[in-house]
């Protein structure tokens, strides 16, 4: 370092590396704003078309020939599948990174199996939806002999939606700083209790990421459905349906009532599909609009809720 | 590294002070030894960190492991907790004694062990829990769930470690996190005095705190020595002077492995090294 105090070499060098530090902040601060403005014009866009078509009679309502009627068998498909999925999801998800976590071996014979599901899981991931929907058609509709279900096309979800739950669950465990671990393992907690005490109280928050980034997939998956769950549902549910209830899978109630894993469920994103691809309704338009802003309207109110659930576990868990 | 250069072979110069450390200690009866290791060495992935490391603890007393950076002490530290287990490819030959008994046997319940011989860290780590519950986390890993018996325990053992009357009104709805380091570092002693322990492991339990909170967590030490025996890495040396009944110097060979040069009553280390190495560190001449 020459100690050279000319004002005009001292001028030039900052001036760049201002330009520079300029630069960088409009350039991340138009990034965000860009997506920013990308996810309002999309909400934008379906609050306007489906202005005048979402109300509660369309939400609550059931399809109509005649009329536009309403969705709500669709949309109570779309909560019902949600639901099966990640209580299917979840747990799985969650035990897996766990173990990739906290229990796998890096090294040795162990190793070999860790690389394996390692890469099982990133094989899975980038199958397309499609076929992975045509995977659940032979295993669950054909081979199975179950035909469309809801409980087949959860599977179909689980399978697609696992390897992203337990690589994020892996992570989110992993990112709890190992001192923590430590200090319970040095008072003369087992790993269970370690893991169960501390870990997974910590890894909260980066677990609920994980529930809610599957539940978005869940509720947008169109593909693995259609071969699935099938397309197809009547226009009235009749909830009081317990026609036959029992363990008897041949009893009407397994293969209509709107309760059981073991029916056509239609979702919401199958329902846009089919009334845009071979919709021929007057409504169809309005119906594809109005579904549309129901969707996003449930993976906002979705995410803000896991937030939230996620607020209040970890204090709890915490106490902090 | 010139000063491990003028002792070409460590390794034998420490067997001839093993003998000294028999002979300082000739006058210790056995019910007194609390820990001994014999022949301890720590391999990590086949790289000796620590070698052949044999020395004797005194009940109620307390050892201050002292050397440079990289002598193995806070690694030989671990062994007493068998922490080095939690550690991939870590491999500890040679025998840890607990009141006579090998804590590497097959049948030894490291649960147990570490709740005997309990740990406090170079950062504090409280756990993002209220300072009850961190004070409380280890009795309820073990079955206690009496609200009466844990309330009791949370307060003798906050008291013990000089922390009751500063946290007592928000024990529950403050967070351990929100404590101040040298809080922070108390609480985590606190935590592991509601074990019940035997022995207390420090890894440089002042190094991350100002010098008022470190003079505080040095009184508590000296106080906990009536009930507990204690080992404490540090690098402060004034530190081992001030608190410590006895210090065993560490330094690392030629081939980076750390070993034990000598051992010995702190006042004399200090003032008497027997080896010039002790004498080049403990003056500043080394590390």
């Amino acid at each position: 370092m020459t100690a050279n105090h000319s004002p005009a070499s001292l001028h030039r060098r900052t001036s760049r590396a201002i330009v520079a530090d300029r630069a960088a902040t409009i350039v991340l601060w138009g990034t965000a704003a860009f997506v920013l403005l990308l996810l309002g014009t999309i909400i934008l866009h379906f609050a306007l078309a489906a202005w005048g078509v979402v109300s509660l009679g369309f939400i609550f309502g059931d399809p109509s020939d005649t009329a536009l009627g309403g969705v709500f068998p669709v949309f109570w498909n779309s909560i019902y599948m949600l639901a099966l999925t990640m209580l299917i999801a979840v747990p799985v998800g969650i035990l897996g990174g766990i173990y990739m976590s906290e229990y796998a071996r890096e090294t040795g014979p162990l190793g070999l199996v860790t690389s394996a599901i390692r890469f099982a899981e990133e094989a899975i991931s980038s199958v397309p939806s499609i076929v992975v929907g045509l995977f659940g058609l032979i295993l669950f509709v054909d081979t199975f002999r179950w035909g469309f279900t809801a409980l087949g096309g959860a599977f179909a979800l689980t399978l697609f939606n696992l390897p992203l739950m337990t690589r994020l669950s892996e992570q989110a465990l992993r990112a709890v700083p190992q001192d923590e671990r430590q200090a319970s393992l040095a008072l003369g907690a087992t790993k269970w209790q370690t893991i169960r005490h501390v870990v997974l109280p910590l890894a909260i928050p980066g677990l609920v990421t994980g529930v809610i980034l599957t539940a978005g997939r869940v509720f947008g998956e169109a593909a693995v459905l259609l071969f699935t769950a099938g397309i197809g549902t009547p226009v009235h549910y009749d909830f009081a349906n317990f026609n036959g209830f029992g363990l008897d899978f041949n009893s009407g109630w397994w293969h209509t009532s709107p309760w059981s894993p073991l029916r056509p469920a239609t979702t919401l994103s199958v329902y846009i599909w089919k009334l845009n691809s071979e919709g021929l309704g007057a409504f169809k338009n309005q119906l594809a609009d109005g579904s549309a802003a129901i969707l996003i309207g449930m993976v906002l109110i979705f995410n803000l809720g896991a937030r939230a659930v996620g607020r209040v576990l970890t204090r709890k868990l915490t106490a902090a | 590294m010139p000063t491990t250069a003028t002792f070409p072979q460590p390794v034998i110069r420490r067997v001839e002070v093993g003998s000294s450390i028999v002979a300082e200690q000739a006058a210790t009866a056995p019910a007194d030894l609390k820990i001994s290791t014999e022949h301890v060495s720590v391999k990590y992935s086949g790289k000796t960190a620590v070698r052949d490391v044999s020395l004797e603890i005194r009940e109620r007393s307390i050892l201050a492991l002292i050397g440079p950076s990289g002598s193995g002490k806070s690694t030989f530290l671990r062994c007493f907790n068998r922490m080095n287990d939690l550690i991939p490819g870590a491999t500890v030959e040679g025998e840890v004694c607990l009141d006579g008994e090998d804590i590497g046997d097959a049948g030894v319940s490291v649960v147990e062990l570490r709740r005997r011989v309990g740990m406090v860290f170079q950062r504090p780590n409280p756990f993002p829990m209220s300072i009850y519950e961190n004070v409380a986390y280890g009795p309820r890993r073990r079955g206690m769930n009496s609200r009466a018996q844990l309330d009791e325990l949370v307060e003798t053992s906050l008291k013990r470690a000089a922390l009751w009357d500063e946290v007592k009104d928000d024990l529950r709805r403050k967070s351990g996190l929100a404590l101040s380091g040298g809080q922070q570092q108390r609480l985590c002693i606190a935590r592991v005095l509601a074990t019940d322990p035997e022995v207390i492991l420090m890894d440089e339990p002042a190094s991350a705190l100002d010098p008022v909170s470190t003079l505080r967590i040095e009184e508590l030490m000296r106080e906990l020595r009536e009930n507990y025996t204690i080992v404490i890495v540090t690098h402060n040396m004034q530190q081992a002077a001030r608190v410590s009944d006895v210090t065993a110097f560490f330094t690392m060979a030629e081939d980076r492995a750390g070993y034990l040069v000598e051992m010995g009553p702190t006042g004399r280390i200090f003032t008497r090294p027997a080896e010039r190495l002790t004498e080049d560190y403990i003056s500043g001449r080394f590390g």
